[in-house]
């Protein structure tokens, strides 16, 4: 029997990954079409409008979203220690850059929901009105970075349940991980959303 | 076991399986009864009936229809027809209770997230149906809920206030549950099947399956994103498909920039696709049911594979033939037609492949197999007239007109029925031990066969003739008097036909107490889930249709079982 055979046999798993990553990249791959659509409706409404305005200043805005940018990155980065230290069975460090990514994700809502603060304050951009009369401005911004803040912080509740998981024990290095293929996903949309909402809206 | 774990919240593929098929077929009444309603005022406008005034006293005053009650009864027929019966049965019912046993696992993937998905969807189902009795009733958008109308709250009429919001949100949750059972279906196939049973030795059924999840897992995400959008202009006053300037009801709306056009481009990305998730799985089952009832093999079973799946990948290429009067430049038109009608290959090389399982068979009539010839018989009917609607230069006049309520009607509709009808004949021996009546199964068959051809194909010719769908009284317009005849006679034929599923209805009652009981394998196929129950795992060691092999013992070898000689 070639290898390729019993690769695709029953009983086997065919990329070699358990039946909870799988379901994660299943998912992972739907939800990819949901920000697709959100990203698709925002570049039809900003073609559709001419004198879209662009109005994010180098300072605070283009700023607070490089650092925010950086501070995901970063979480990734401690997500993949926390697998790695799963997969070593080391489960006090998996818990510490669990919590860690954690941390990192709650900074990023901090910096977020305080930049939305500013604009609905001090900018006037709201859901459906702004200084510029483009209502959808506002909408595909908000609706976008709203849909992808729903998910970081649904992640980090999330984390928080398999850190616990982990530390007494229950979850096994296939939770951590499945839990790691979200996180770098939530992360890759923002590398989608950082360029097309905030770099292509810099005030000129 | 509790009665609530044992039969209410159940992980058990079995029970969710049985639990979906209680629940479409519940839907599929209310959606068939909704019809003959419909019918019924389309064909006497003027009388007076006292069912109507019964059920709607007020929108229905006098015992007649207003024509946003008929447009309400339409949306609804449709929603309920399209989502939790069509999309719901094939994959929900028939694929939860057998894919496990086919494939010889011993439950889905994710038992805890299979029920709820069963339990999101029947809650949609329940919020959908809700709309009914609130203020205003059920929604007049049709089940595409086309915007600007669909966006914009009461002001466009009774239902479209209330109504609707429930008819996006229950949308929604439907979405949701079929992401989650999409999730389901493909980690099962990939991961839990037996020894021995590679991809390439899965009955066509599994495949079907699969690639309905598959294109499950990509619609609905994106029907999801669309059905918020379409909450946000509703409720939160956003104007993603809303353009400036509309005056709606002598009120002019104060939204801007959006384009009712967005909706329609994401609602089909979805639409079409729905379309093969209604139709894929009774693919799968009718080829099936020909190989066993013919007792030969699959003809071409690796052709069904990869034509499922172009189907499948093609089904993503082709929503612009929706809009070809959307005012989409031409040049798409030319694109999405020719993209179309490429479809076409794909589905000619089923067609032609199940005549070939049947050619030189020995063919078995029970009702099972009747199904499924009628399911060939009305998918290459159906097939055919969407090739004229596949023209852009046909569409422009066919657009709109009954010649597409009956070309659908019959390529979606009865077709995927018909193959849930052969699903239920074949497989309700192993579902519940006992048999149909074979002689009321035939009654019903034929009735119901020579039934919606005479409903859906003189509405093409209604659609030749110009006329419109989606209205409520043909009466004032002189150019469609004379189809007033043809729609009476379609009127009497769906009568006919939809008390004749009452048939259908007490066979099933009635097998369950006085059906002959059936045994392990009543047909004698060759698929796992007619072994007798084990709690060892089969070992898999020939591919699903091995009837007919030159030198065995008996006309058909079990998936597990050896040459025996």
């Amino acid at each position: 029997m070639t290898r390729n055979e019993t690769t695709w046999e029953g009983g086997g798993s065919p990329f070699a990954i358990g039946a909870k990553p799988l379901g994660m990249w299943l998912f992972v791959v739907s939800d990819a079409l949901t920000f697709s659509t959100m990203l698709m409706v925002y570049t039809y409404s900003r073609l559709a409008n001419p004198h879209w305005p662009a109005p994010f200043a180098f300072s605070p805005s283009i700023v607070q979203a490089t650092v925010m940018t950086f501070v995901l990155l970063s979480s990734s980065l401690t997500m993949v220690w926390a697998v790695d230290a799963m997969k070593r069975d080391d489960r006090r460090k998996t818990v510490q850059y669990l919590s860690a990514t954690m941390f990192l994700g709650i900074v990023f809502i901090v910096i977020h929901m305080r930049e939305w603060v500013h604009l609905i304050n001090d900018e006037h951009i709201t859901l459906t009105a702004n200084p510029w009369n483009q209502p959808l401005f506002g909408a595909t911004f908000f609706g976008l970075t709203g849909l992808h803040m729903a998910h970081v912080t649904i992640g980090v509740v999330y984390l928080g349940i398999v850190a616990l998981g982990t530390r007494m024990g229950k979850f096994k290095t296939d939770h951590v991980e499945t839990s790691g293929l979200y996180w770098h996903f939530v992360d890759l949309v923002w590398m989608f959303i950082f360029p097309m909402v905030y770099l292509m809206s810099v005030k000129r | 076991m509790s009665f609530l774990s044992r039969y209410i919240f159940s992980t058990n593929h079995k029970t969710i399986g049985i639990q979906y098929f209680v629940l479409a077929l519940t839907a599929a009444l209310l959606g068939t009864a909704l019809s003959v309603l419909m019918r019924l005022h389309l064909t006497y406008p003027e009388a007076k009936i006292r069912l109507f005034e019964i059920l709607w006293p007020n929108a229905a005053a006098g015992g007649v229809m207003t024509p946003e009650l008929y447009l309400s009864l339409m949306t609804m027929h449709g929603t309920i027809m399209v989502f939790f019966v069509l999309t719901t049965v094939p994959q929900g019912g028939f694929g939860n209770f057998f894919l496990p046993l086919q494939i010889g696992a011993e439950d889905m993937a994710f038992p805890r997230i299979n029920m709820l998905s069963f339990w999101a969807t029947a809650l949609a189902f329940l919020v959908l149906c809700s709309a009914f009795v609130v203020e205003g009733g059920a929604p007049l958008a049709g089940w595409t809920a086309y915007p600007p109308l669909s966006a914009v709250g009461s002001i466009a009429g009774p239902g479209m206030g209330k109504g609707m919001t429930l008819w996006v949100v229950s949308i929604a949750l439907f979405c949701a549950a079929s992401l989650m059972g999409a999730i389901n279906f493909i980690t099962t196939i990939l991961e839990m099947r037996t020894r021995g049973m590679s991809l390439f030795r899965m009955p066509l059924t599994c495949w079907a399956w699969l690639v309905t999840a598959l294109i499950s897992l990509f619609a609905f995400a994106v029907l999801f994103a669309a059905g918020i959008l379409l909450l946000l202009d509703r409720e939160a006053g956003t104007s993603f498909f809303l353009p400036a300037g509309l005056v709606i009801n002598d009120r002019i709306l104060d939204r801007k920039g959006g384009s009712p056009l967005l909706w329609q481009h994401l609602f089909w990305f979805f639409g079409h696709p729905e379309v093969y998730i209604a139709i894929l799985p009774g693919m799968g089952v009718v080829s099936t049911v020909l190989s066993v009832f013919s007792r030969k093999p699959v003809f071409g079973y690796r052709a069904m594979v990869w034509a499922m799946l172009a189907i499948g990948f093609l089904g993503f290429l082709v929503w612009g033939h929706h809009m070809f009067i959307s005012g989409m430049s031409p040049y798409s038109s030319l694109a999405f037609s020719v993209l179309t009608l490429a479809i076409g290959v794909p589905s000619a090389v089923k067609t032609f492949n199940w005549l070939g399982t049947i050619l030189g068979g020995r063919l078995h009539l029970e009702t099972a197999m009747l199904w499924a010839l009628a399911f060939v018989s009305v998918f290459v009917t159906g097939g055919l007239s969407g090739i004229a609607l596949g023209q852009p230069a046909l569409d422009m006049y066919f657009h709109d007109t009954y010649f597409v309520v009956g070309h659908f009607h019959i390529i979606m509709g009865v077709a995927a029925v018909f193959s849930i009808l052969a699903g239920t004949f074949y497989w309700w021996p192993k579902m519940t031990g006992r048999m149909l009546s074979e002689t009321l199964g035939r009654v019903h068959f034929y009735v119901t066969f020579l039934g919606v051809y005479a409903v859906f194909i003189p509405m093409h010719f209604a659609g030749i003739v110009g006329n419109p769908r989606r209205y409520s009284d043909f009466g004032q317009f002189e150019f469609l008097k004379d189809v007033q005849g043809l729609h009476k006679f379609i009127t009497h034929a769906a009568f006919l036909t939809a008390a004749v599923q009452l048939l259908f209805i007490f066979n099933l009652i009635w097998s369950l107490y006085r059906g002959k009981k059936a045994g392990d394998n009543p047909w004698n196929a060759t698929t796992l889930e007619w072994l007798p129950p084990s709690h060892q795992p089969h070992i898999v060691v020939r591919g699903a249709y091995d009837y007919s092999v030159p030198g065995a013992r008996r006309d058909f070898l079990m998936q597990n079982e050896s040459n025996g000689q």
